[in-house]
């Protein structure tokens, strides 16, 4: 017990050193799950919605939940060198395929009726898509990039062995800081965790159509796909 | 080149004057130097590794049934349960790993508890899902040929779970081969360690054969479990559970 109020005397004695790394954790973090999901959303949303590729956007998630992601920093550490691009493109690996496979199999999952309604009300393939498929979509989409972003915010400090800079610095390093600082790292990095879980969880509610909210959106917890 | 502090962790640095022009070069990977060290180097890893990984899906499934199959009788112990596995699982892995070090030390028990600690969640949500998902109708049915509460548990529930089930135990499972790589920073053992040995290094083909290897192994863990899935709920097709 001793241990973990010494690794609190740690944070307050080095409120800098803290600062420095948490933001440098958001901002790996961040730019990770933005280039991922720049890249998987609208892919997934366009096979959804033309309701073809199930095999692969639907096999991403599970061959991406097989990937190491030690493994996989490593092999960019190997291939890429060190540094922050490199870091990210490990991280983005990562990252894609859940955001993928939510956004394929929401978009893909919404009420055919709704969809026909739609069409029948006149509405384009585009406006189907932006004000019917995309509004119901969206709670389940939002599970997905939740999960990614709990899944960075965790990898990230295994990011710091690859010179991307992180909260992993400090608990990579316990010549320098010493098993307090450590112990301090490991603390702050649970705490970011959890609070990115609270905060998108909270988000997630917050963008659900109100029909939706009774059925299922809330009860997406942790992992959000085992279940479902 | 010399490497006083090394320990006897195999050959971390190779001997960069005797090597091959890959290897003095640090080549992105020197296939040589992968299958002259491969005996030494991983193969002893790569059986830690299913070692630390079986146990610790052993042991959490053996804990996760026995929590699930109460929360099945009872059902107001699945939001407790549900709540804890869900706090430990969002813990990230390189922290609770560390977070462990101070209780019980650089030691493989602080490996395994962290692994099953990761793996609960899964397996309980599965196991629950995959019994309450048994169709009423067919309990009553057991019911009505005078099936016993045990009886009904063995031969109609867990049957029937079973794609669930293992489904829990193929998803559990790559997660924890994941995560076992991690556990070699807190002394575990497991492909993790010749990554982290190599960081003193930066021997790039070492890197790049450990996560390949590491890779692999998840895989084909998951490519068996598949199978044995089919093999053991033959009646079940492919697309009921997409987890």
């Amino acid at each position: 017990m001793e241990t973990f109020i010494d690794a609190l005397q740690f944070i307050g004695d080095n409120p800098s050193l803290f600062l420095d790394k948490t933001g440098a954790h958001l901002l790996l973090s961040g730019a990770s799950v933005a280039v991922a999901l720049a890249i998987a959303v609208p892919l997934g949303v366009w096979l959804g919605h033309i309701h073809r590729g199930s095999f692969i956007a639907i096999n991403a998630s599970n061959i991406g939940r097989a990937l190491p992601s030690l493994a996989i920093i490593s092999i960019g550490l190997g291939i890429l060198g060190i540094g922050f691009v490199n870091v990210l493109v490990a991280m983005v690996v990562l990252a894609i395929p859940p955001v993928l496979t939510n956004a394929y199999v929401a978009v893909d999952g919404v009420d055919q009726d709704a969809v026909e309604a739609a069409r029948g009300m006149g509405m384009t393939p585009a406006q189907v898509l932006l004000r019917v498929e995309l509004p119901l979509a969206l709670p389940l989409m939002f599970a997905g990039i939740r999960t990614a972003v709990v899944y960075v915010v965790a990898t990230a400090a295994l990011a710091s062995i690859a010179g991307g800079e992180s909260l992993g610095d400090i608990i990579l390093n316990q010549p320098t800081y010493r098993l307090p600082g450590v112990i301090a790292g490991a603390m702050a990095v649970a705490a970011l965790a959890f609070a990115a879980e609270a905060v998108f969880a909270l988000v997630q509610r917050a963008i659900t159509p109100r029909g939706l909210k009774e059925e299922k959106a809330g009860r997406l917890i942790g992992p959000a796909m085992e279940g479902v | 080149m010399s490497g006083p502090e090394l320990s006897a962790q195999g050959p971390v640095i190779p001997k960069f004057q005797e090597g091959s022009e890959c290897i003095r070069e640090n080549g992105q990977f020197c296939w040589g130097w992968f299958q002259s060290n491969f005996d030494t180097v991983f193969a002893p890893r790569i059986v830690e590794h299913m070692e630390l990984t079986g146990i610790a899906v052993g042991l959490g499934l053996v804990i996760a049934f026995a929590a699930a199959l109460f929360a099945y009788r009872y059902g107001w112990f699945d939001t407790p349960f549900t709540i804890f596995s869900g706090f430990l699982y969002t813990i990230p892995s390189l922290a609770l790993f560390q977070l462990l070090v101070p209780i019980t030390g650089l030691s493989w028990t602080s490996a395994e508890i962290a692994l099953v600690s990761y793996t609960l969640l899964i397996l309980f949500r599965n196991i629950l899902t995959g019994l309450r998902e048994v169709p009423g109708d067919v309990k009553e049915a057991a019911r009505g040929m005078g099936l016993t509460a045990r009886q009904m548990l063995l031969r109609v529930e867990l049957p029937l779970a079973m794609p669930a089930i293992m489904a829990g135990i193929r998803i559990a499972t790559v997660t924890t081969i994941s995560l076992t790589t991690v556990a070699a920073f807190i002394g575990a053992g497991g492909l993790g360690q010749p990554i982290f040995n190599a960081l003193q290094g930066g021997f790039k083909t070492q890197f790049v054969a450990s996560g390949v290897l590491a890779v692999l192994l998840a895989l084909v863990a998951y490519g068996l479990l598949v199978l044995l899935q089919r093999v053991l709920t033959p009646w079940a097709s492919a697309r009921v559970r997409v987890a």
